[in-house]
């Protein structure tokens, strides 16, 4: 009884809703220290340590873990949410003719299921943009840079390598999207990064960089953007307490203690989230 | 105050049984003291009923005085109506103004059919209750004193506290999912707070969701609003604790 409790009872689903729900809260912090990459640092260092970072995240074993429980937690959490709400449907067939339930609740916790809904299509489309990009179709273009020789009017192409190295892209053959090889004997010289801060710029910027032609809708993407973090803002600002409320962590000390920090999770993360889109495009 | 009257229309909904189809129903009621209980208002519109040669509303209600739980109604949108803290028969005719149209409809939930009119069914609590809401007791003859146990008493305060739960069933009339945890919550925590209760904990708290769930209760979201509307301000506290004893009880169970 106990193994199928654990998974079939109500409290149990959403003693899993809210355990996968506080883990992705972890990843949106994760995620956006990453993101914030993107406007703390400019220039080629900023474009450089940012590809440093994607591929340091692509590659250690530790962060692998953590993406597949990511996947899973998203998976889960949304599977379980439909669960819950075809359940929750049933359990009133009629509705009433009058009812005036913001006498008692507040909209936004009325509403997880909408608001989780349009956040599951945010993720969607998002990782359609990068993610699938950079992980399945794998054709991103690598980050390169141009120097030219002092007094010498032509400028050379370079790859930048994982070991700090320069390879001429004249000189090298590209195998498996970002291995690079002596195009004679077949020999292994290094592996480049793929160039997705500048994926990202031409994304929201609308401009061509370093390349990568800009993205003709990008202020419909901004605006997306903006828009898809105010939402998961009022998905956190119920969510985050009430996963405490379902594990049955409420105690008179710390309920308020929770709420706030929710409240203000909810607030700060996807507003930081949300500023970065909309300085790529200002700056351009 | 002194009490005046008022003239008020009625929408109630009007449903011949179980397995017929209801409808809501117009009634226009004159003559309202605005010192009269909505139940005593439902009263004289019954009368009224009866002299047309109508047939009265069906409604529950028992001691009025906002103990027993048997009253309910969904009043303009709220269980119990627009008072806190009360149950309908508390509710007076002074919360409403002259020309006001009320809507009364009977609580909705899966697990409360309708029997009549504004009569629900609420006996999936009772069956929530018999499968572990109690505490067995030997009655052999040498039946020991509750009392020679000692209990804190912020605990016996708190136990007192979830034991004023009246099993209305507004909770889950409230809840936009229908969710009966206001009531389970209360119903384990009473026990749960006392050492009487300790010994069949984990069945307690394994069985009374079990059947809750069983009868068709949806699934607590957070939302709040049954604390808001309980007529004896039963805190969320006590779905915390359930959540606590559930999954206390789910890792602990050998069956």
């Amino acid at each position: 009884m106990s193994k199928s409790v654990l998974l079939k009872s109500s409290l149990a689903k959403k003693y899993w809703m809210a355990l996968t729900g506080l883990f992705l809260c972890l990843f949106l912090v994760g995620h956006l220290l990453g993101n914030l990459q993107l406007i703390f640092k400019a220039g080629e260092e900023g474009r450089r340590s940012f590809n440093e970072y994607a591929y340091f995240m692509a590659h250690n074993p530790l962060i692998k873990v953590m993406s597949y429980l990511t996947y899973i937690s998203i998976l889960f959490h949304a599977i379980d949410g439909i669960l819950l709400t075809i359940e929750n449907k049933k359990a009133r067939p009629v509705n009433y003719a009058y009812n005036n339930p913001k006498a008692n609740s507040r909209w936004e916790s009325r509403n997880m299921a909408l608001l989780g809904s349009l956040v599951l299509i945010f993720i969607a489309s998002h990782m359609a943009h990068f993610w699938y990009k950079a992980k399945v179709k794998s054709d991103m273009k690598l980050h390169t840079i141009s120097v030219s020789a002092p007094g010498s009017q032509e400028a050379q192409e370079l790859y930048i390598t994982t070991n700090g190295s320069y390879l001429p892209v004249q000189g090298v053959k590209v195998k498996n999207h970002t291995e690079f090889y002596e195009p004679t004997v077949d020999i292994k010289l290094g592996e480049g990064y793929k160039d997705l801060h500048s994926v990202v710029k031409a994304f929201f910027s609308g401009k061509e960089t370093n390349g990568v032609p800009g993205n003709s809708l990008a202020l419909a993407a901004v605006i997306f953007y903006v828009v898809s973090m105010i939402v998961l803002s009022y998905h956190l600002m119920h969510g985050f307490a009430s996963a405490f409320q379902s594990l049955g962590l409420r105690h008179p000390k710390y309920t308020n203690l929770i709420a706030n920090t929710g409240k203000i999770f909810a607030f700060v993360i996807p507003f930081a989230f949300a500023i970065i889109p909309v300085l790529l495009y200002i700056k351009g | 105050m002194a009490a005046k009257t008022i003239n008020i229309t009625l929408k109630i909904w009007r449903q011949k049984n179980s397995k017929t189809e209801g409808k809501l129903e117009t009634y226009k009621l004159d003559n309202v003291s605005t010192a009269s209980s909505f139940l005593e208002m439902l009263d004289q519109l019954n009368e009224q009923l009866i002299n047309e040669q109508k047939e009265p509303v069906a409604f529950d209600h028992d001691c009025r005085e906002g103990i027993c739980g048997m009253c309910s109604l969904y009043i303009n949108g709220r269980a119990h109506g627009p008072d806190t803290g009360t149950t309908t028969c508390q509710l007076h005719m002074r919360m409403f103004n002259d020309g006001d149209t009320i809507y009364v409809e009977p609580w909705r939930s899966r697990a409360f059919p309708i029997v009549k009119d504004l009569i629900v069914d609420r006996s999936a609590f009772d069956r929530i209750q018999q499968a572990g809401g109690f505490v067995s007791v030997n009655t052999s003859g040498r039946t020991m004193d509750a009392n020679a146990i000692p209990v804190p008493k912020d605990d016996a305060d708190k136990a007192f506290e979830a034991a004023a739960c009246i099993g209305c069933g507004a909770c889950v009339a409230t809840c936009k999912n229908g969710s009966a945890m206001l009531f389970v919550g209360a119903k384990v925590s009473q026990y749960a707070l006392l050492p009487q209760g300790q010994v069949e904990a984990t069945q307690r708290a394994l069985n009374m969701v079990r059947q809750m769930d069983e009868e068709g209760f949806g699934n607590c979201t957070n939302t709040g609003a049954c604390e808001i509307e309980c007529p004896k301000g039963i805190s969320l506290d006590n779905i915390a604790r359930l959540n606590r004893e559930f999954l206390k009880a789910s890792l602990k169970s050998e069956k």
